[in-house]
């Protein structure tokens, strides 16, 4: 019953706001509806409505599945913090980069979902009706790694909110193993993710040892930028208390990250630039523009641009301490990282072919507006998650003790 | 061409129906439900008479499950009955047409929930075949399908006489013919690269070449799929869709691929193609002689490749490509009979691989005269 009371004043809570709410998330909707929409259509269509072909046969979707793993991955560098080093300041943002957490982990099983093109055969996956072929395929690991993070940051959260909700203590015991747990599920989720492109050989861009490293850097950057964003504006839409402490400390991991990323950066241009093989060509074709086709270079040189700027402005302790600088430096941090690990990563990993023939790829309206979408619908749950959870440790969506004893007189 | 698929629309749909029917059926218990469920076992390939009239009163699902069968043909059989009691409803054609639709439906149905052919007994393997040509009967398409099995000892291995080939592209055009290759998207198997004498590198070799061949300077070099020995895009499949044969061919299940493309990224050759929509062909050009796994056609949003014309060399007779090219340079036969010509080419002349640095063990040479 208080779970059912629960879930009624969820939903109570999630569809009462006031007019900005409102329009937000109906804003939100109506691209969600389109992006549906225009799945209708590829669906109907096939595949054949997006920019992708037989030589470059992955494009915005799996780009952005790559990313968005990276910040639901990143949510741990605030659960270590507040679960394992309990560090006071972060109680009450943890909540929120879970959320962030369960917001990308749904993005990403979406953009998976509508990059297949027999969707409706999606039931051959499972164990014992289908066919699972583990541990052989990466693509298998990554299903059960992302399906098992976003279990734990489903429960774990859930499980505090709704201690909280009964204005119960939620045992320590009984969450922290989970904890634990997830904190290393979370490493494991973007190595996975990194080796489902590292472990295929046919393809030497990507068939490179720093992937996974290189992915964790860069999720650690993106991430808590990301999360830094998300907190800012909950500060500004609510009376959410955040300590501003967490946000510099938060700032702190971004820049570090972003920094590692950068030594990496450097470390694979040296090896792809120094002393160019054939295996170079992908990299040349990003960077440079190979045989006349230079689609990419103006991506991924305004992403390393920004990139650059964005660390150097978040090393500087003065400029890092400046809300409105650390915002906009977060802004940029998570555009530069999202363009040149998505579109930048996957991509020129089919450019040239296998064979060596070029084709470029843009990703087309149907693909944009599906990407849309899903990012929207990410906004969406992240939002309602967060709504919820902040009516909860605010203390506005609590079991009244009146209800709880009229419910077990019935 | 079509498929034996259900959409993915006509799926929700189905899904969606299914709560109000199915509650009404186990309301009203009785001789009508039982029928019912008879319709439906005979649906499922086990059993045909698991609640006769004379055993009312027995709940319908107990009766399915009593019977053993599996997991799978249980789902099929119950959201099944809901989607004949369904396609009752509509009805306006003659009877005749009627009948048709209605069979072909349920055929698909059925297909739908069948699983994974390299997991397939031969009994359930023979009825998805039987399920296939009757869909192609009512189709008009007629075509034959067979699901012969490897031959025993036999290990397909090929070799390309870059010597002789002119770059006609004759192999290209028997191939599409023979595996009912998509017309309107002018899918190819097989790659002819013009290349510059004195340069073995690939990449600057051009396979868009529209000019009278053999070109001054020049020599041919073809590609396609290799049938690597330890082939990478098996790997990497998340649902088993493909996987390689007893004799070498890596072959795929085109009913249970998701086209989630992962092979195609894994794959050094650029050998698999994905069908981006509904493949056509023209109706005078379709090629009624298939096999399960080669050439029988493919429904839109799965992977396809080429078998080697498995339909064809299983039989004993040589690939299309290796018989349309007028200049020998394709040499096709059994790695493991040493007589073959494959052997003499692999023991008398100098051979060489592509990308052999990967260890795929591709079963496919090149050589010179």
């Amino acid at each position: 019953m208080t779970l059912l009371s629960f879930i009624k004043a969820a939903i109570k809570t999630s569809f009462r706001g006031d007019k900005k709410y409102i329009f937000w998330m109906s804003t939100l909707f109506f691209f969600m509806f389109i992006g549906f929409y225009c799945w209708t259509i590829q669906l109907r269509e096939g595949l054949q409505v997006t920019g992708m072909s037989d030589h470059v046969s992955w494009g915005l979707y799996i780009s952005n599945f790559t990313f968005f793993v990276g910040t639901a991955a990143a949510a741990v560098m605030l659960v270590i913090p507040a679960y394992v080093l309990h560090d006071v300041s972060f109680e009450k943002t943890v909540l929120m980069g879970e959320g962030i957490a369960v917001a990308s982990l749904l993005m990403c099983l979406a953009f998976v979902t509508v990059d297949l093109g027999s969707p409706q055969n999606i039931w051959h996956m499972i164990p014992f009706i289908g066919y699972f072929n583990f541990p052989e395929s990466m693509l298998a690991w990554d299903v059960v790694v992302l399906n098992g993070y976003l279990m734990l940051n489903i429960c774990i959260p859930f499980y505090i909110l709704f201690c909280h909700y009964q204005n119960k203590k939620p045992i320590t015991k009984l969450y922290l193993p989970f904890v634990y747990l997830s904190v290393f599920w979370a490493v494991g989720i973007h190595m996975v993710t990194a080796f489902l492109y590292a472990g295929i050989p046919a393809r030497p861009y990507w068939n490179s040892s720093l992937l996974g490293p290189r992915f964790l850097a860069s999720a650690f950057a993106a991430g808590p930028a990301l999360i830094i964003l998300a907190l800012d504006a909950i500060q500004r839409a609510t009376q959410y208390e955040i300590k501003s402490s967490s946000l510099d400390k938060l700032a702190m991991i971004a820049t570090v990250a972003a920094q590692a990323n950068l030594v990496m950066l450097v470390s694979e241009l040296f090896k792809e630039f120094y002393w160019p093989t054939e295996h170079s060509h992908s990299a040349k074709y990003l960077f440079f523009g190979y045989k006349g086709y230079n689609a990419l270079c103006l991506l991924v040189w305004t992403s390393i641009s920004l990139n650059v700027i964005a660390t150097t402005s978040l090393t500087i302790h003065k400029l890092r301490k400046n809300k409105l600088i650390r915002r906009m430096s977060c802004l940029v941090l998570f555009l530069a990282i999202w363009t040149e690990k998505g579109m930048g990563l996957v991509v020129p990993g089919f450019i040239p072919s296998p064979l060596g023939e070029m084709v470029e790829y843009f990703p087309s309206k149907i693909e944009i507006f599906v990407t849309l979408g899903i990012l929207a619908l990410g906004l969406f749950v992240f939002t309602l998650l967060a709504k919820v959870a902040i009516n909860i440790e605010t203390g506005k969506m609590r079991l009244i003790e009146t209800e709880k004893t009229g419910n077990i007189k019935n | 061409m079509t498929n034996s698929k259900i959409s993915f629309k006509k799926f929700m749909d189905m899904c969606f129906k299914t709560s109000e029917p199915l509650e009404k059926q186990q309301s009203q218990c009785g001789c009508e439900t039982n029928d019912k469920f008879a319709k439906v076992n005979s649906f499922a390939s086990e059993s045909n008479q698991a609640c006769s009239s004379k055993q009312c009163g027995c709940s319908s699902t107990n009766s399915l499950m009593s019977k053993k069968v599996n997991r799978r043909q249980a789902l099929s059989a119950l959201l099944g009955a809901v989607a004949v009691s369904c396609s009752t409803a509509a009805s306006s054609t003659s009877i005749s047409q009627e009948k048709d639709k209605k069979e072909h439906k349920k055929l698909e149905w059925e297909e739908y929930f069948k699983g994974n052919y390299r997991l397939m007994n031969g009994s359930e393997r023979k009825k998805t075949i039987e399920r296939l040509e009757r869909i192609s009967e009512l189709k008009k398409h007629n075509a034959t399908i067979s699901g012969q099995l490897p031959q025993k000892n036999v290990l397909y291995g090929y070799a390309f006489n870059i010597s002789k080939c002119r770059g006609y592209q004759d192999c290209i055009r028997a191939c599409v013919k023979e595996n009912n290759l998509d017309r309107k998207e002018n899918m190819q198997y097989i790659r002819i690269f013009e290349m510059e004498n004195g340069n073995l590198n690939l990449e600057d070799g051009k396979a868009d070449y529209f000019h009278e061949v053999p070109k001054d300077g020049h020599f041919y070099l073809g590609t396609q799929c290799f049938q690597c020995d330890n082939p990478p895009c098996v790997a990497v499949c998340p649902v088993g869709a493909t996987w390689k044969e007893e004799d070498g061919i890596v072959v795929i299940d085109y009913d249970w691929c998701i086209g989630c493309r992962y092979c195609q990224a894994a794959c050094p050759y650029w050998a698999r193609r994905f069908n981006w929509q509904e493949p056509e062909i023209p109706s005078e050009q379709f090629n009624t002689d298939q096999h399960y796994l080669s050439n029988r056609p493919r429904p839109k949003g799965v992977m396809e490749k080429c078998t080697y014309c498995l339909q064809r060399t299983r039989k004993g007779l040589l690939p299309a490509c290796a018989e349309a090219c007028p200049t020998g340079a394709r040499i096709f036969g059994n790695l493991l009979d040493p007589n073959s010509e494959i052997r003499y080419v692999l023991e008398n002349k100098q051979v060489f691989r592509l990308k052999e640095e990967l260890g795929t063990e591709p079963k496919f040479w090149y050589f010179m005269d």
